[in-house]
């Protein structure tokens, strides 16, 4: 028992494990919840382009600031922000599929972010962190920032949980009942893009799409009420992250990608194991 | 589920007051094309209150187009639609019953969940649904025989209580013209009973509602008028006017055979399905 606790509490004597594990648990719970809604309205594909494709915004922020991270949360900020809402106009009109459009910008918004950001010399070390994220490297003002954008998106989603619950179920419902169904749909790409900012140190833009989709997918193999659903969701991605980080600091295997890996195992878990749903519980059935 | 489709409309929408003198519906000279073809061409006609009226026709010729143009969801290309005297996407009382198909049915929510998100509108942006929002949930579930069933899993219900939870749906949004998109397609004939006593229970309650349908017998026997559409009206009103050979004939082409018979014409096969885009 002992030993356990010195297990747990050993790599919290260092402040950098503390305030990651802070991060990491804030990171979860937002993604989780945000993510419910988009597993539920099939956007994963959209998330995942989403994160990659504010790449070249937080390179532009990487370029002007010489290399200082404080700027480059508002420049990722910016680039979501406005992907979210460009992404959200596709398909208006457009000549190709609303999927293969996405496609072609995320790829393209994508590459442009890594050109910028391999201009500068010694550029792979900081590019992994973009990409995987590097969670140790979070300061406390980091924490701040975390705390009160992830809180604005936690509170604009209890405030909306009803019109976003319709929104997800039945879109043309939405508009018979004569709500505000354009604005809601760019709120919740707005929403999505503010989880996915976030988030950015701690799992970073490639793995992204994991810490929105994993969580809620687990969650919805186990549950059958909404609610439930992203209570549970944020639970599992708090836990992945904790897990994840003690993971990474006694295998010494990346943060992120252990984080990523342990929402992987859960959902697995969960596949195997639901109850009434599990692969293994109708094999028996 | 594609929002792009649907229309922009200004973001917070005021209910218009209903003009009482004034039909429940009238659509007149209505025209909508897309993708650059005509769905709907030239339509007009007008609905009295409480009347229930089948909308027959081929898949793809425009039923359900008609159905999202009158419920304000699509926006016609010229022409006009006016329910109780305004413009449809002023009004909460249109209620668009989707094809069970069209949603998913893994959502996690409970059939009274479900219901009272027809009342949404009603309860406005920002607030919680009350208690007494709860009650006429209840109410509705039990116009539609199906209070037994309030907290259950949506996924668990057979296709006609689905199609019931849609109707209680559409009367908890106090929905005064309901637009059924095929609810009696795909049930066996005891769910599709159960239908038209619920339809029944609506016509006591003075709500005005269109059904599209593939079973043209069902059209004649069980309505008050009857609709052919393929693109353009080719009828409307009672059904002996309505279904002549030479109308059936332009809507279904080849794919309907008519029996001419002493009691009219009979249609038997009905092979709809020709591939058109819905």
């Amino acid at each position: 028992m002992n030993a356990l606790w010195t297990l747990l509490t050993e790599p919290l004597q260092y402040a950098f494990m503390l305030r990651g594990l802070i991060a990491v648990i804030m990171v979860g719970v937002v993604c989780a919840v945000v993510g419910s809604f988009v597993v539920l309205r099939g956007m994963a594909f959209l998330g995942d382009a989403l994160a990659h494709a504010i790449l070249p915004g937080v390179a532009v922020g990487y370029l002007v600031s010489g290399g200082a991270r404080g700027a480059l949360f508002w420049w990722g900020l910016g680039a979501a922000v406005f992907t979210a809402l460009g992404i959200g106009a596709i398909g208006k009109g457009s000549q190709v599929k609303e999927d293969t459009a996405i496609g072609i910008i995320f790829a393209g918004m994508f590459a442009l972010g890594i050109a910028l950001i391999s201009s500068v010399r010694s550029y792979a070390v900081d590019l992994s962190h973009f990409l995987f994220g590097d969670v140790l490297g979070v300061a406390a003002h980091d924490l701040w920032l975390i705390g009160i954008f992830g809180g604005l998106v936690l509170l604009i989603i209890l405030t909306l949980y009803k019109e976003f619950t319709v929104l997800s179920f039945d879109p043309v419902l939405v508009v018979t009942l004569r709500m505000p169904a354009t604005l809601l749909h760019y709120l919740l790409l707005v929403l999505i893009a503010l989880a996915i900012v976030v988030s950015l140190q701690t799992v970073g833009v490639a793995l992204m799409v994991a810490m929105l989709v994993t969580p809620a997918a687990t969650a919805f193999l186990l549950t059958r009420r909404l609610s439930r659903m992203i209570a549970l969701a944020a639970l599992i991605g708090a836990s992945a992250g904790i897990i994840g980080l003690y993971l990474s600091y006694y295998v010494s295997v990346a943060s992120g990608a252990a984080i990523v890996l342990v929402c992987t195992g859960f959902f697995l878990l969960a596949l195997l194991f639901a109850p009434q749903r599990g692969l293994l519980w109708r094999r028996s059935a | 589920m594609n929002l792009h489709k649907l229309t922009l409309k200004p973001i917070f929408i005021r209910p218009e007051a209903h003009d009482t003198g004034a039909p429940i519906l009238e659509v007149a000279n209505l025209n909508v094309r897309y993708n650059g073809y005509m769905a709907l061409e030239e339509i007009s006609f007008r609905l009295n209150r409480g009347e229930r009226l089948a909308v027959v026709g081929p898949n793809g010729a425009g039923k359900s187009t008609l159905f999202k143009v009158i419920a304000g969801v699509l926006a016609p290309t010229t022409g006009q639609v006016k329910v109780a005297g305004g413009s449809p996407g002023r009004h909460i009382c249109i209620a668009y019953v989707p094809q069970r198909t069209q949603v998913d049915w893994s959502f996690p929510t409970t059939v009274a969940a479900a219901v009272m998100m027809g009342r949404f509108g009603k309860i406005g942006l920002l607030r919680r649904p009350a208690r007494r929002d709860w009650e006429y949930v209840r109410e509705c579930l039990d116009v539609v025989g199906m209070t037994s069933l309030a907290s259950r899993q949506i996924g668990e219900l057979s296709g006609g209580q689905q199609q019931r939870m849609f109707i209680a749906r559409a009367l908890a949004q106090e929905a005064e013209l309901m637009l059924m998109d095929e609810p009696l397609t795909g049930l066996d004939v005891p769910a599709q009973e159960d239908i038209f006593r619920v339809l029944e229970t609506l016509r006591a309650r003075e709500v005005t509602v269109m059904v599209a349908t593939h079973d043209l017998q069902q059209a004649a026997e069980r309505f008050d008028r009857v609709m052919l559409l393929r693109y353009r009206l080719l009828g409307l009103g009672l059904p002996d006017a309505v279904f002549t050979a030479a109308n059936l004939q332009q809507a279904y082409g080849g794919h309907l055979h008519l029996i001419q018979s002493e009691n009219g014409v009979l249609a038997v096969g009905d092979t709809c399905c020709t591939g058109e885009p819905a």
